[in-house]
C-alpha cells in the first residue's frame, strides 16, 4: 500500500531505530520475555510498519466492505446501520424455566433468542432414558417432545424473533419441533428465522456431542439445507463452528482452519447431492471463539471471511450472497476462572470488543460465573449489559472494520491465511477431512495445543490472574443458580401423560414411515415433521434413525 | 519389586468434554503411572467393573455436565458395594465448592476443579494412594 | 491352596485383577499362587491379534468377542500399550472400543503396558494368560502393541496369530516386516469397506503363492466393522485352524514351544533380578562393568566371573 522507494527508506529508518533508540530502550527496560509469542505460536514483533505489508495492495487485498474480498466486512455500513444481535446462550430445568429466563432476557435488552439443550436432549434421549440419570436440565433445557418446545416458547413471537438453537445429533428433529410450533400458532415456515447448529463434524472433532456415524450424519445435514432453502427461506441450516474446536484446546490459527474446512466439506457434500451452490450457500453461517489474545482474535475473523469468499468462489458460487461469511461469536468458556470469579467481567469485556472489531454478527457474552455453575439472573445481566455498553458508549460502532490499515492487524491477517492454507494442505495430503477425522488428524492436533497450554500455564510462562498470580487467600463465594429440584419429576410425569394422550397409531405410522425412508435416500424432513406433529417424542424418533443408521464410536487421542 | 500406580480415568454420564480428563491422563502417564481410559458415556456399572478388572489404585472421575452429584455418587456407592475400599477415588470439573463437602461424605476424597495445576493431581495421588 | 487361588479359579474377577498386579508387580506372593494354578490351565484357546497401527485392532477385538459370545464362550482381552521410556508410565486406551463389553461378566478386559526395557513380550503376559485360563476363559485375544519385537513374539504365546493390515497398502506390504507375514496364521484385511481390497488381496495370495503350500494355507479374511462384514468368516477360520493344529499335532508343539519360551523367561527373569539385587551380585556387576570401561576386563571373562558365582 505504499511506495516500493518507500519502503526501502522504511526498512532503513528502521534498522537505525532498532539499532540506537530500541537497544539503548530495552538496556533500560529489558523486554519481560525472551520470546512474544500468541496464542496461535506465531511470535510477534516488537512493532508493525508498512514494510510488513510492503506486498497488500489496498484495492486488490483489503478493499471495501460488502464486496470481494470481504476481508472489511460483508455488510456495507455494519453496525452504522444495525448493531450485532445480542443472543445470549440460555438454558436449563425444564421448559416453563427457560421460558422465564427468555422473557427476562428480552426484557432488558437482548435481541435474539439462543437454546442450550441438557446433555439428554443433545444426545437424542427422552428425560426417562436410563442414560438420561442425573442428566435433567444440568447444562441446558430438557425438550423430549412438541409439547417442550411449546411450553419453551410460550408468549414468544417467533415471527417477530429469530432463534439459535444448539444441536447436533438430532438437529433436524429439534429443527422440525421449531418449525411444527410456529405452524400451530399459525405462523407460516417462511415467516420463521434462526440457526440450528447442525455441524456434526466439529462433534467427532471436539464437541462429542453425535449420535451417527459420518455418512447418515452428512446425510441428514444435507436435507436440511435441502429442506431449509426450498421451505424456510429465512433459517439458517447450519452454524460451522469452531467454537468448540477452540474450547477443547486448539490454537487461534487452528481453529480457523478447521472450521473453514469443515465448511468446504459440507459445501461439497450439498453439491455431490445435486443441490446448487448458489442455492444454499447464502443460508450456511458460522460460529467462531473470542479468546484472549486481542489482535488474533480480530485477525482471525478477518482472515476468515477473505478465505470463505475465495473457497467458495472456488467452488462455483457465483451471487455475492454465496461468498458472504456471517458468524456468531462466543467470548471464551475455557478462558474463564473459578477463582476470583468478578475477574472473569473484565475477560468478557475484552473478548466481545474483540469480537465486535473484528465485525461479528452476533455475540453471546459469557457470565462471570460460569466456571461454577449456569449463568444466575444477575450475571446474566452484566454479561448483557456488557455488550450493550460497548454499542452504546465506546463509540467502536461508528464506523466499519476500523483495525483495516493497522500494519499489525493487517500483517496478522496475512500470517494467519498463509497458516489456515497449510493446514487445507495437509488434510488434502490425509485424503480430506472424514479420512482425517478417522485418522485421528484434527484430534491430535487438538489434544497437542490444550496439553502445551496446560504445561505452559503450570509453568508459570503464561499467566492467568487468579490462579498462577495474583491469587487470593480465601476466595469469596458468589451467588450459584439454583434450580427447579422438582423438574425432572415433572417431566417426567408430562412425558408419560403424553404417551397416553396422543394417538398411538398414527405415531407408531409415522415412525415407520420414517424408517422405511431412512433406508432409502429420500429427504427426511418431511417424515420428521409428521413424527413431530403426531407427538413422537425425541428419543423414539432418534431410535429409529440409531436403528438405521447405528452409533459412532470414537478412538481416544490423547 | 516394581510397583506402579494404577488410575482408571473415567468420564461418567453423557458429558462430551474430554479436554481435561485426557491432559490429566497424559500429566499422569508422565509422571510414571499407568492409566486406563474409560472413554465417553459410561455408566457407573461400567466404571466400577473396569476398575475392578484393571484392579486401579485411583478412580479419577471427570465431569462438567453439573451431574456430579449423582454420578460421582453413584460411582462412589457402588464402589463401596463391591468392597472397593482401597480404592482412591477424586473428581474434578465444574463442580461449584459448596457441592465439595457432599461429595466427600460420600467418599470422594478429594475435588479439582477448573485452575489447578495438573501436578497438584500428581502429588495428591502420590501422597494419597491407598497401597 | 490359597484363597486367592480358589477365588482365581472361581472366577471371580477382584481376585484376577489383583493376581495379575501382583504378577505384573513381581509380587513373591504371587509365586506361590501361580505354582497352584498351573494344572488348571490348557483349555483356553489363546488368539494373538497383531497388525500395523490403525489398522483397527480394538474393534476388531470387540466384534470377535463378541461373535465368541454369542458361543456362548467366556472370553479373556488382554490389551497391550507401550509404556513410556522416559517416565515408565502408560496410556492404555484400547478398551475404550471395548467398553460395551465391560458389564458382560463373561467377558473379563485387561489393560497392560509393555513395561519391558527390551520389547519383546512382556515377562508377566505369560502369567496373565494362565491366570485367565485358569480362571474360565474359553477364548484369550492378546492385542499386542503393533510396533517392534512384540508384534512377532506373539507367536510365541499364541494358538492361533492374525496379522492385521488395511486395504490401500500397495506395494508396502513389501515393507512390512518380513517377520510380520510370516508368523500369520489367518491374513485379516480389516476396514474392508475402504477402496482397494481386491488388490491388497491379490498381492497377500501372490506373496503366499511364493512361499509355497505346506500342510496350511494361510487363509485371507476381508472384514468391516463398520459394516458387520466378515466376523463369522473369521471366527470359522480361527476354528478351523484349531482343527488343524489338533490334527496335525502341530498343536502340542506349539503349546511345548509355548512353555519352553515361558518358562526360559522366568528363569532369565529370576536370573537378572539376582544379577541385579543389590543385596546379591550387583556390587560385583558393577565392579565387573566399571573394569570392562577401562579396558581392565573383558566381557566374556566379566561373565564367567559373575555366572561362577551363581553356578557354585
Amino acid at each position: 500500500m505504499v511506495e516500493k522507494e518507500t519502503i526501502k527508506q522504511i526498512r532503513e529508518k528502521r534498522a537505525e531505530w532498532e539499532k540506537q533508540l530500541y537497544s539503548k530502550a530495552i538496556q533500560e527496560n529489558p523486554e519481560r520475555k525472551q520470546k512474544f509469542k500468541n496464542l496461535s505460536d506465531i511470535e510477534i514483533k516488537n512493532l508493525y510498519t508498512p514494510e510488513d505489508i510492503a506486498d497488500l495492495g489496498y484495492l486488490k487485498d483489503v478493499g471495501f466492505p460488502g464486496e470481494e474480498p470481504f476481508l472489511r466486512g460483508v455488510h456495507p455500513n455494519l453496525y452504522r446501520g444495525r448493531l450485532w444481535t445480542m443472543r445470549q446462550f440460555a438454558g436449563f430445568g425444564s421448559a416453563e424455566e427457560t421460558n422465564k429466563r427468555y422473557h427476562y432476557l428480552l426484557e432488558h435488552g437482548e435481541t435474539g433468542l439462543s437454546v442450550a439443550f441438557d446433555y439428554p436432549t443433545l444426545y437424542g434421549y427422552d428425560t426417562d432414558h436410563p442414560l438420561a440419570r442425573g442428566e435433567f436440565g444440568k447444562c441446558g433445557v430438557a425438550i423430549s417432545s412438541l409439547l417442550d418446545m411449546e411450553l419453551l416458547f410460550h408468549r414468544i413471537p417467533l415471527d417477530k424473533i429469530t432463534t439459535s438453537m444448539t444441536i447436533n445429533g438430532p438437529a433436524a428433529i429439534v429443527w422440525a419441533m421449531y418449525i411444527a410450533n410456529a405452524e400451530n400458532q399459525g405462523i407460516s415456515k417462511e415467516k420463521i428465522g434462526g440457526t440450528i447448529q447442525n455441524d456434526i463434524l466439529k462433534e467427532y472433532i471436539a464437541q462429542k456431542s453425535y449420535i451417527f456415524p459420518p455418512e447418515p450424519s452428512m446425510r441428514l445435514i444435507v436435507d436440511t439445507f435441502e429442506y431449509g432453502f426450498k421451505n424456510v427461506p429465512k433459517w439458517n441450516t447450519i452454524s460451522i463452528s469452531g467454537y468448540h474446536i477452540r474450547e477443547a484446546g486448539s490454537t487461534a490459527v487452528q481453529e480457523l482452519a478447521f472450521t473453514l474446512g469443515d465448511g468446504i466439506e459440507y459445501v461439497k457434500a450439498a453439491m455431490k447431492r445435486g443441490l446448487l451452490i448458489d442455492d444454499f450457500a447464502p443460508r450456511l453461517s458460522f460460529f467462531f471463539n473470542a479468546h484472549n489474545d486481542f489482535f488474533e482474535e480480530i485477525a482471525k475473523y478477518r482472515a476468515a471471511r477473505k478465505i470463505w469468499a475465495s473457497e467458495m468462489k472456488k467452488l462455483g458460487a457465483k451471487k455475492p450472497r454465496s461468498l458472504w461469511m456471517r458468524f456468531h461469536t462466543q467470548t471464551a468458556g475455557c478462558s474463564l476462572t473459578a477463582q476470583q470469579p468478578e475477574m472473569n467481567i473484565v475477560r468478557v469485556t475484552m473478548q466481545a470488543l474483540a469480537a465486535i472489531l473484528g465485525g461479528t454478527q452476533s455475540l453471546h457474552t459469557n457470565s462471570m460465573d460460569e466456571a461454577l455453575a449456569l449463568p444466575s439472573e444477575k450475571a446474566v445481566r452484566i454479561a448483557l449489559r456488557t455488550q450493550q455498553i460497548i454499542a452504546e458508549e465506546s463509540g467502536v460502532t461508528d464506523t466499519v472494520d476500523p483495525l483495516g490499515g493497522s500494519y499489525y492487524i493487517e500483517w496478522l491477517t496475512s500470517k494467519m491465511e498463509e497458516k489456515t492454507y497449510k493446514y487445507f494442505d495437509k488434510v488434502e495430503r490425509l485424503g480430506g477431512v472424514i479420512p482425517a477425522i478417522e485418522k485421528g488428524f484434527f484430534q491430535r492436533e487438538i489434544a497437542e495445543s490444550a496439553y502445551r497450554y496446560q504445561k505452559e500455564t503450570d509453568e508459570n510462562k503464561r499467566i492467568i490472574v487468579g490462579v498462577n498470580r495474583y491469587k487470593l487467600d480465601e476466595e469469596p463465594s458468589i451467588p450459584i443458580l439454583k434450580m427447579d429440584e422438582k423438574g425432572e419429576e415433572r417431566q417426567i410425569k408430562r412425558l408419560k401423560k403424553l404417551r397416553k394422550e396422543r394417538d398411538a397409531t398414527k405415531v407408531q405410522n409415522h415412525l415407520q414411515r420414517l424408517r422405511k425412508a431412512a433406508e432409502g435416500d429420500e429427504n427426511l424432513m418431511p417424515f420428521i415433521l409428521d413424527c413431530i406433529h403426531s407427538y413422537a417424542t425425541l428419543g423414539e424418533t432418534c431410535d429409529v434413525l440409531r436403528e438405521v443408521f447405528g452409533e459412532y464410536k470414537e478412538q481416544a487421542i490423547f | 519389586m516394581i510397583k506402579k500406580i494404577r488410575v482408571l480415568v473415567a468420564k461418567p454420564g453423557l458429558d462430551g468434554h474430554d479436554r481435561g480428563a485426557k491432559i490429566v491422563a497424559r500429566a499422569l502417564r508422565d509422571a510414571g503411572m499407568e492409566v486406563v481410559y474409560t472413554g465417553l458415556h459410561q455408566t457407573a456399572q461400567q466404571i466400577v467393573n473396569t476398575a475392578i478388572q484393571e484392579d486401579v489404585d485411583v478412580v479419577g472421575l471427570s465431569l462438567l455436565s453439573g451431574a456430579h452429584m449423582t454420578l460421582f455418587i453413584d460411582v462412589a456407592l457402588l464402589l463401596k458395594e463391591k468392597q472397593m475400599d482401597d480404592v482412591l477415588i477424586i473428581g474434578g470439573g465444574i463442580i461449584p465448592q459448596q457441592d465439595v463437602p457432599g461429595l466427600k461424605t460420600a467418599g470422594i476424597a478429594e475435588v479439582f476443579g477448573p485452575g489447578t495445576p495438573v501436578e497438584d493431581i500428581v502429588i495428591y495421588i502420590k501422597k494419597n494412594v491407598k497401597r | 491352596m490359597s484363597e486367592l487361588s480358589v477365588k482365581v479359579i472361581a472366577g471371580d474377577p477382584r481376585s484376577i485383577g489383583r493376581l495379575i498386579t501382583l504378577v505384573e508387580n513381581d509380587a513373591p506372593e504371587a509365586v506361590e499362587v501361580m505354582k497352584q494354578i498351573h494344572r488348571y490351565t490348557g483349555q483356553a484357546q489363546i488368539i494373538g491379534v497383531t497388525g500395523v497401527m490403525g489398522s483397527g485392532k480394538s474393534s476388531l477385538i470387540f466384534e470377535l468377542a463378541l461373535a465368541f459370545r454369542a458361543e456362548g464362550k467366556k472370553v479373556g482381552i488382554i490389551a497391550i500399550d507401550p509404556t513410556s521410556p522416559f517416565s515408565g508410565g502408560a496410556l492404555l486406551g484400547d478398551r475404550i472400543r471395548m467398553m460395551d463389553l465391560s458389564t458382560d461378566s463373561g467377558v473379563f478386559i485387561r489393560s497392560m503396558g509393555t513395561r519391558g526395557m527390551m520389547g519383546g513380550l512382556t515377562s508377566s503376559l505369560y502369567d496373565v494368560v494362565e491366570i485367565l485360563d485358569a480362571a474360565g476363559m474359553n477364548v484369550i485375544i492378546i492385542e499386542t502393541v503393533g510396533v517392534g519385537q512384540d508384534e512377532v513374539d506373539i507367536v510365541k504365546i499364541a494358538d492361533t496369530t492374525l496379522v492385521v493390515l488395511i486395504p490401500g497398502l500397495g506395494d508396502s506390504i513389501q515393507t512390512i516386516k518380513a517377520g510380520l507375514m510370516e508368523i500369520a496364521d489367518i491374513f485379516v484385511v480389516n476396514k474392508a469397506d475402504k477402496p482397494g481390497v481386491e488388490q491388497t488381496v491379490a498381492e497377500l495370495e501372490s506373496m503366499l503363492d511364493l512361499v509355497g503350500h505346506t500342510e496350511y494355507r494361510t487363509p485371507i479374511v476381508a472384514t468391516s466393522v463398520k459394516q458387520k462384514k466378515g466376523i463369522q468368516l473369521l471366527t470359522s477360520k480361527i476354528a478351523e485352524h484349531q482343527e488343524y493344529l489338533k490334527k496335525s499335532k502341530t498343536f502340542d508343539t506349539r503349546r511345548r514351544q509355548r512353555y519352553e519360551a515361558e518358562l526360559i523367561e522366568i528363569i532369565r527373569k529370576r536370573l537378572m533380578d539376582f544379577i541385579f539385587d543389590e543385596k546379591k551380585l550387583k556390587k560385583t556387576v558393577d565392579c565387573c562393568i566399571d573394569q570392562i570401561s577401562k579396558k581392565e576386563l573383558d566381557p566374556y571373562t566379566a561373565a564367567d566371573e559373575i555366572l561362577g558365582k551363581i553356578l557354585k
